[in-house]
């Protein structure tokens, strides 16, 4: 009994000195980052000049089809065919977004359903593979045991080739399993994402290894390990799966594998509106924005939560 | 701690195979399946595909046994694909490295700036890659009437008189296909250079200016690179990988078949026979293309990890 409430505390202290180790890592980070930009030397002026301007014009390279396509949607049709073309609209209008709604408006199937798939899609594809994701990164990241080091080979080398390479077999596989026509023949293929589990692994890592053991000498089985201790340890690895996920299933239209019309994501059904042609091209600038939004959006919230787990996605 | 040590540690003695898998069933419980999923979706298409790649195969009868042929017809009777294969390679040649290289120099100067300007810098420069279709913006700007955004630049500033046709003549195909490419091309390994150059121990570099380091091309190859090589390894992984997989921005930009195949690549040739809405259903045909950037792409990537491995060393 004795001996059990010891590791019990123990564990709480290490917890506890773990805790304190973040926080003191942080406020030595903020002070050291502080203290190194006072004595950085080596940095000439020139050198801080050219390397900023290279900066900016690849900043607007990067962001001028961006807002372009925003002050698009914001145009009258009139203004979108000026010439020389206006970056900037004179007069704000919403008229596209409105004629949007009432194209939407038309559509044999109403626009919730297109939605409703969308979010089906994204939704159990996002959970489906963190899930998944996670619970095999655990013990690939963690513990030994025979097959380990095959398996985290094979998951690096099937990171040197995109799906392009197997969508031949990959769609026969599909419809082997009975899945073309349904949400599924998405879904199930998105759970395999590599790339997740990889950068999952990665992450646990960095878990020390003493919780692990604490929470076994408490009698945790590794089932419950992994849902109290692991999981809540790498809240931002799956935001990060989260987020990269989004944004593959989000824009997904559906292609090959899906026919039925109800079945059909928001995406299919924004890129019919849009190819009604060019009298459509401020309707297309505010299908783009919505599209655009969401993952944007997403990215904005998590961006630190991304970049803490990246940190750890190196190759050995 | 003590304790836990003295319970553990036992006379080592490999156990058998058998013994070591049914003490650790546990662990495969939890990997079965993602396993079982990546088994599927992943190791077995890449086989299915090398094998299908010896057959002629229309998805109706069963796959024929026919050698190498799929691959003679490719390399000696197939010029489109020798198209494809030449303009995969150009790109990706130009694409691969030029890609790397800036998502690495962005990288390390936004590291410098401020962290609210690094935030928001970050954000502009990932956003393209994360913004789905905005893409097709591009096309919009090579549009070739004179309202197409460059053009009509061009224009307002005396530099031409007429419109150029920008995506119906091949010699700028490739050249649009590297500007959007490029655009697209800050991703995963952007933010993973970003991350890694915070983890960079800052101490060192305050250390190496004492040690009369003089400038901060020094400091970049001798501190911070070699302390970024996982990074930079992920980072090339990425980029080859995406690099070599051009195609559906040539397919959106450029129309299928694109003027004269100028903007043809592997993945187009593939999509073109082994699509599943393509009239021609030479699955075998399209397996011998897949498998070739398949090799195209494990390959590049090992090639240039064992490069890599030698930065700062």
């Amino acid at each position: 009994m004795e001996n059990t409430n010891k590791t019990h505390e123990e564990k709480k202290l290490i917890i506890d000195a773990l805790k304190q180790d973040e926080l003191n890592w942080i406020s030595k980070k903020k002070t050291k980052m502080k203290k190194y930009r006072k004595v950085r030397l080596s940095r000439s002026v020139g050198g801080d000049i050219f390397l900023l301007i290279v900066l900016l014009l690849f900043g607007l390279f990067s962001a001028y089809p961006l807002i372009f396509t925003i002050t698009n949607s914001l145009k009258g049709l009139d203004e979108i065919f000026v010439f020389p073309p206006r970056l900037f609209p004179r007069n704000i209008t919403f008229e596209n977004f409105i004629d949007l709604f009432n194209l939407i408006g038309n559509t044999q199937v109403p626009i919730s359903r297109y939605f409703i798939n969308t979010l089906t899609i994204t939704l159990f594809g996002t959970v489906g593979h963190v899930l998944l994701a996670s619970l095999c990164a655990y013990p690939l990241a963690k513990h030994s045991f025979p097959g380990r080091h095959v398996i985290n080979q094979l998951i690096v080398y099937s990171l040197m080739f995109s799906t392009v390479v197997t969508q031949i077999p990959t769609y026969m596989i599909v419809s082997w399993l009975g899945l073309i026509d349904t949400h599924m023949a998405i879904i199930i293929p998105a759970w395999g994402f590599t790339l997740g589990l990889f950068l999952m692994r990665q992450f646990m890592q960095t878990i020390p290894d003493e919780l692990i053991e604490a929470a076994k000498i408490d009698g945790a089985n590794e089932y419950q390990t992994f849902f109290h201790i692991v999981m809540p340890l790498v809240k931002p690895a799956w935001l990060t799966l989260i987020i990269l996920l989004f944004q593959q299933l989000w824009g997904i239209d559906g292609g090959n594998y899906i026919f039925t019309e109800n079945l059909k994501p928001l995406s299919y059904a924004l890129s019919q509106i849009v190819a009604g042609g060019v009298a459509r091209t401020g309707t297309a600038a505010a299908v783009t924005v919505i599209m655009l939004i969401v993952p944007i959006t997403v990215f904005i919230i998590n961006q630190t939560k991304m970049l803490d787990t990246m940190a750890h996605s190196g190759l050995k | 701690m003590k304790v836990k040590n003295i319970q553990t540690e036992k006379p080592f003695v490999k156990p058998s195979l058998k013994k070591r898998i049914m003490k650790n069933k546990v662990y495969y419980s939890m990997i079965a399946p993602f396993m079982l999923i990546f088994t599927v979706f992943t190791i077995l298409p890449v086989l299915m595909s090398f094998l299908l790649s010896f057959t002629s195969f229309d998805m109706l009868q069963l796959p024929k046994f026919i050698g190498l042929s799929n691959y003679i017809n490719l390399f000696l009777n197939d010029d489109v694909f020798l198209i494809a294969l030449k303009n995969t390679l150009i790109l990706a040649f130009i694409t691969g490295p030029v890609s790397y290289l800036m998502a690495f120099v962005f990288a390390w100067l936004i590291n410098e700036l401020s962290p609210k300007v690094r935030w928001f810098m970050v954000l502009i420069f990932y956003a393209p890659s994360i913004s789905g279709s905005a893409y097709l913006l591009w096309l919009l700007i090579f549009s070739s009437d004179m309202y197409g955004i460059l053009n009509a630049y061009l224009i307002d500033l005396n530099l031409i008189n007429t419109p150029i046709l920008w995506l119906e003549t091949p010699k700028y195909a490739l050249f649009i296909l590297i500007i959007v490419q490029l655009w697209l091309s800050l991703g995963v390994s952007f933010l993973a250079f970003i991350a890694g150059l915070q983890t960079v121990d800052k101490t060192l570099y305050e250390a190496a200016a004492v040690d009369g380091i003089r400038n901060r091309w020094q400091e970049l190859w001798y501190i911070t690179l070699p302390q970024m090589k996982s990074q930079l390894m992920f980072g090339a992984v990425m980029q080859i990988t995406n690099a070599l997989g051009i195609g559906m921005v040539s397919v959106s930009l450029l129309g299928f078949p694109s003027v004269e195949y100028s903007g043809h690549t592997i993945v187009t040739h593939l999509l073109d026979f082994g699509s599943a809405n393509s009239t021609r259903l030479e699955m075998g045909y399209a397996s011998a293309i897949a498998t070739i950037l398949f090799v195209l792409m494990l390959g590049s990537n090992l090639i240039v990890q064992r490069i890599i491995k030698r930065v700062g060393t």
